[in-house]
């Protein structure tokens, strides 16, 4: 649906990664030339009209953001994309509150992003990272958080949906369970925000991260939303320009209030403004119709894969658009190759979830990550280059 | 070299390739090569008499590509002096980056002289090379 939208669709290729990154409608990308031609001031400035008009489109983005994930707009803050959030998080506002021998649950299935934080404080103050088990379909299951969880336990981060297996976790139930244990929730909504409705009061999570050029916006942006006591205390990991509201000496530091704090430095200008075109354009197009378009591209591919004897899907059940499979016999990566030829366009590797292989066995894997503009035809097209082993094994070279 | 030629001695090096085991023998090195865009990842094993490489194994996951040229390069190295193998692994790095290269040292090795063509397989191709060249200049052995 709405194709006619995406400049990058007029090329000549079936993009199939968009857990990578999406493509950008032609407003966001009007949006973002519209700043650089017309207003191309810096922000926080406001001393004349078009650094005036900076401010009040960069600020109303906040707004549209806030509105989106039913925040208020002080608890977002712009990022440079989910990994710059989540080691937000992890270091500016865990670093100090976590001590030796607490305990930090994630899983198996967790992007690098969302993983190499945490080891950070495992190895600088001790805590200890653990593992919550996944269940037969690599699922993440309220027992076995409960399972996992000890007077120890200090956070739970998650991604709402995971990059590979692309299974929703029980955020809302596992946030429930946690807050009446005093226990944190880190989301890292990267696979999750692009596709689904996401409701941070609903959800009650304490922080949730993600990136802009995931949700068919900018590259360079992200968001972080925290509750705001706790951002209140979450220390700037960058301090610099903008976020200060005074400074004599090394004891003499005054810093600006909420988000302003957390956003040192010039930012991403023309990506915030373009932002808030993609958060209109998703809102017009509705979160809800989105999802339901996806989970039937996903059943639509998912039909004609499973009928393909050599074929494996790691992942069956997800409740997203991700289908990650292997070709019997024939490395991830060679398919990849092999299907570039015909321009079309997936992942192979481990995605960065370079842990998830000791829950599946598989080290690495094809993956299929669709949005709502993706088309049965080129489901297809696809199904079509898989069906034949022996033309994958002529041409893979 | 044609290239349904160069296409079969690929393929039949990817499915039959030569010394790819694991090797557990201390008079061997071992390097890892792996690419790190990629998740080519080998260990290779090296025995060297005097100067002259006795043998060489490896083991891993990798591509059709990576796979082939470690076994292609194997059948190659054996038998040949550290410096004569370092000449070879400069000759092929060239080749496959179109400089100018000795052909006649460089064996089946040639089957590549087109990967140019797929910047993302240059890697591939060289990944062995890059490994044994760590090992043979003493860097990287574990």
């Amino acid at each position: 649906m709405n194709r006619e939208d995406f400049p990058m669709l007029d090329e000549d290729i079936i993009y199939l990664d968009n857990g990578a990154t999406s493509l950008k409608p032609k407003c966001v990308i009007d949006k973002m030339i519209e700043y650089y031609s017309k207003y191309s001031a810096n922000a926080h400035r406001g001393d004349y009209d078009i650094s005036y008009k900076v401010d009040s489109e960069y600020e109303g983005t906040r707004e549209k953001v806030a509105k989106f994930l039913n925040a208020d707009s002080d608890e977002i803050i712009f990022t440079s994309g989910a990994t710059d959030s989540l080691n937000m998080i992890a270091t500016g506002f865990f670093g100090p509150l976590i001590e030796a021998g607490d305990e930090i649950l994630i899983t198996t299935s967790e992007h690098a992003s969302n993983v190499l934080p945490w080891f950070r404080l495992q190895n600088k103050y001790g805590a200890v990272v653990k593992y919550i088990p996944l269940d037969s379909n690599y699922h993440v299951t309220l027992d076995n958080v409960k399972k996992m969880v000890t007077p120890n336990t200090k956070v739970i981060a998650l991604a709402q949906i995971t990059n590979v297996i692309g299974d929703l976790r029980p955020i809302k139930e596992i946030c429930k369970f946690a807050h009446e244990n005093n226990i944190f929730v880190v989301v890292d909504g990267a696979q999750s925000v692009p596709h689904q409705k996401v409701d941070v009061k609903d959800l009650d999570c304490d922080f949730l991260a993600f990136s802009a050029h995931k949700m068919y916006g900018p590259t360079g942006l992200g968001i972080l939303y925290g509750k705001r006591e706790l951002l209140e205390s979450l220390e700037p990991v960058n301090l610099g320009g903008g976020m200060n509201e005074s400074f004599d000496s090394p004891s003499e530091i005054l810093l600006k209030e909420l988000p302003t704090r957390l956003e040192a430095g010039t930012p991403p200008i023309a990506g915030v403004i373009a932002f808030g075109q993609t958060i209109d354009y998703l809102n017009k197009l509705g979160m809800d119709k989105i999802n339901e378009r996806e989970l039937y591209l996903r059943k639509y591919l998912v039909d004609k894969l499973i009928k393909i004897p050599y074929i494996d899907i790691i992942n069956l059940e997800a409740d997203s658009g991700i289908v990650s499979f292997n070709v019997e016999g024939i490395f991830s990566q060679d398919v990849a190759f092999y299907l570039n030829k015909y321009k079309v366009c997936v992942r192979a590797g481990n995605h960065c979830a370079k842990i998830l292989k000791n829950a599946t066995k598989v080290t690495n894997s094809l993956r299929v990550s669709l949005a709502f503009y993706n088309t049965e035809s080129e489901i297809d097209t696809l199904v079509e280059l898989l069906a034949n082993k022996d033309k994958i094994l002529k041409e893979m070279l | 070299m044609d290239p349904e030629i160069k296409r079969e001695i690929i393929m039949e090096h990817y499915q039959n390739p030569i010394h790819k085991h694991h090797v557990d023998d201390d008079s061997y090195d071992m390097v890892n090569t792996a690419n790190s865009s990629c998740i080519d990842n080998l260990n290779i094993y090296i025995k060297f008499e005097g100067d002259v490489i006795k043998d060489i194994a490896f083991e891993g996951e990798a591509c059709a590509i990576s796979i082939s040229s470690t076994s292609i390069m194997i059948e190659n190295l054996i038998g040949k002096t550290r410096e004569e193998a370092l000449n070879i692994i400069d000759n092929f790095e060239n080749m496959i980056n179109e400089k100018d290269y000795e052909e006649e040292v460089l064996g089946n090795a040639i089957v590549y002289s087109d990967i140019y063509k797929q910047n993302s397989r240059k890697s591939c191709a060289f990944l062995p090379y890059r490994g044994l060249r760590e090992a043979l200049t003493n860097k990287g052995l574990n």
